[in-house]
């Protein structure tokens, strides 16, 4: 499916959804409220389908925070990118995709870890890579986050 | 406590062990807590962040030239696919246009370093199953291709000979030569890997029907690569979404749909033959012409977001960059393939013996360094 067809197709989903485009794949900017049912949407609608989750990352803009979607259908072999928009930096919380695909849960604790980004309903949301060194060390891949001894500025 | 361990049947008391960090099987820094009952895994937690190196986060402060140096650094094993990850994504976002030749010899050294990792894990494999012999013969055939690396690229292991928009250097004028030696010598020895483990019963009792994986399970678990091949789903990106010069040749994609650690053995094999296939195709037709495309000296990408996907030897390999117009990037984050393949141990491994637990990590061809980044 062309990027046109699949925005149209999205547009019926979610009449609300903004579009960026320019870029390779479509890309989808939706609230954060809209994560869960616009995904299930996604992988249960037919001509869709996109049921695997290639990869998903959190990112730290200076006044809000993102996380980012890179889905693929196996089937038709078309990919979309969604951008969620969570407004707050302070404790920001979004809604998991884990129930849907597998591997959001590992890709989810890991932005918890780096971002502090907290995924609701999330069935093991505990630290992934930095849990034993010291339970006080914030969110290291926040710009604003601070460590005079490991990060040299240059 | 103690009349109560001492009179509950083995089979029935759950306890805990730490495989890993040090152990020879994960193949580096790795620990899984399982979770027993008797002789029986009932549950695996790989505890992740040993050689954390926060590589996405140094990004941040590096121009893209400086990048590949790190990609290197992610999966060892295939360096010179990490570069063209982010080759891809920077000539992809400035659209250059990279010279016929480059195109070329990027595609065969992509696929002299899928060969080498297919070879290391094998031979890894074979000695994690008790056949040492196959560490012999993997590492002989192995130090072939780095031979050739090393003659082009001036480094054996950590290679960054790729640069945004073509090649650190020319490649060597013997490296036609020696390549197709080292296909003529490895289609004879490739038989013996398979005279030598694969026939064997002992290995065959050992993978047979040890930790299947289903095709819905594997898409939604994100495991990609060989091991999602050997599963029935169809990830190939070189075959879905073709770079460099791979929809110019001809070959296969390993196939199986068994998906049990057998068959992920399989589709490596498999691949190493196709390697070799799409090598001979490309090897005699280098076109002549620049190694490399006029770059500025300062790259700088357009503000905006920019993913590309690679075909590693051990999946799906993505980098996802975005770009505020300076000269370093805002964000990097890489879709490493060993992250998510690792994802499903626990799944493979419940119910089975905890020498199965060897077997089934061996074959999804973990490396750490990708896992932590």
């Amino acid at each position: 499916m062309s990027n046109q067809e699949l925005k149209e197709k999205i547009q019926a989903l979610l009449p609300t959804a903004e579009f960026a485009e320019g870029g390779k794949w479509l890309t989808v900017v939706i609230p954060k409220e809209k994560i869960h049912s616009l995904c299930k949407s996604l992988k249960e609608t037919p001509e869709l389908a996109f049921d695997f989750l290639l990869c998903e990352s959190g990112v730290d803009y200076p006044d809000k925070m993102a996380v980012f979607y890179h889905l693929e259908s196996t089937l038709h072999r078309h990919m979309l990118v969604i951008k969620a928009i969570i407004p707050t930096r302070e404790n920001p919380e979004i809604h998991t995709v884990s129930d849907l695909y597998q591997t959001a849960n590992y890709h989810e604790r890991e932005i918890w870890d780096f971002f502090g980004i907290n995924f609701k309903n999330h069935p093991d949301m505990r630290r992934i890579f930095l849990d034993e060194i010291s339970d006080n060390i914030g969110h290291p891949f926040r710009k604003d986050y601070q460590d005079e001894v490991n990060i040299i500025e240059r | 406590m103690t009349e109560e361990i001492l009179t509950t049947p083995l089979e029935q008391q759950e306890y805990t062990i730490n495989m890993g960090p040090q152990h020879p099987s994960t193949h580096g820094v790795l620990r899984y807590v399982v979770s027993l009952k008797g002789e029986i895994v009932h549950k695996v937690e790989p505890h992740l962040g040993y050689i954390h190196r926060g590589i996405e986060k140094m990004c941040e402060k590096l121009t893209y030239p400086q990048i590949i140096h790190l990609t290197d650094r992610l999966d060892y094993l295939t360096a010179h696919i990490n570069n063209h990850a982010v080759c891809l994504a920077v000539e992809g976002a400035l659209q250059v246009e990279v010279p016929e030749r480059v195109v070329y010899i990027r595609t065969i050294m992509d696929e002299l370093n899928r060969i080498a990792s297919h070879q290391l894990w094998w031979c890894a494999y074979g000695m994690d199953l008790g056949g040492l012999t196959c560490f012999f013969y993997g590492l002989r055939d192995r130090e072939k291709i780095l031979d050739i690396f090393e003659e082009s690229c001036g480094s054996r292991l950590l290679h960054s000979y790729y640069t945004p928009g073509g090649l650190m250097k020319d490649i060597n004028p013997n490296f036609q030569k020696r390549t197709k030696e080292f296909i003529k010598y490895f289609r004879k020895k490739l038989p013996e890997y398979d005279q030598l483990l694969t026939g064997n019963v002992i290995f065959q009792e050992r993978t047979k029907g040890v930790g299947p994986l289903t095709k819905e399970e594997a898409i939604s678990y994100g495991v990609t690569g060989p091991n999602g091949r050997a599963s029935g789903f169809s990830c190939d990106v070189r075959k879905h979404h073709p770079y460099a010069a791979y929809d110019k040749v001809d070959f296969k994609e390993a196939f199986y749909t068994e998906g049990d650690t057998f068959h992920r053995y399989k589709a490596r094999i498999d691949e190493m033959w196709e390697s070799m296939k799409i090598i001979e195709q490309l090897v005699d037709n280098i076109p002549e012409g620049d190694y490399s495309a006029k770059m500025k000296a300062v790259i700088k990408l357009p503000e905006g977001e920019y993913f590309q996907r690679v075909e590693a030897a051990k999946g799906d390999f993505g980098i996802f960059i975005i770009s505020d117009g300076n000269k370093t990037p805002y964000r990097v984050k890489f879709r490493s393939p060993n992250f998510c393949n690792l994802s499903c141990i626990d799944l493979l491994s419940k119910n089975f013996k905890i020498a199965d637990l060897v077997a089934i990590s061996g074959s999804l061809d973990l490396v750490i360094p990708d896992i932590d980044r």
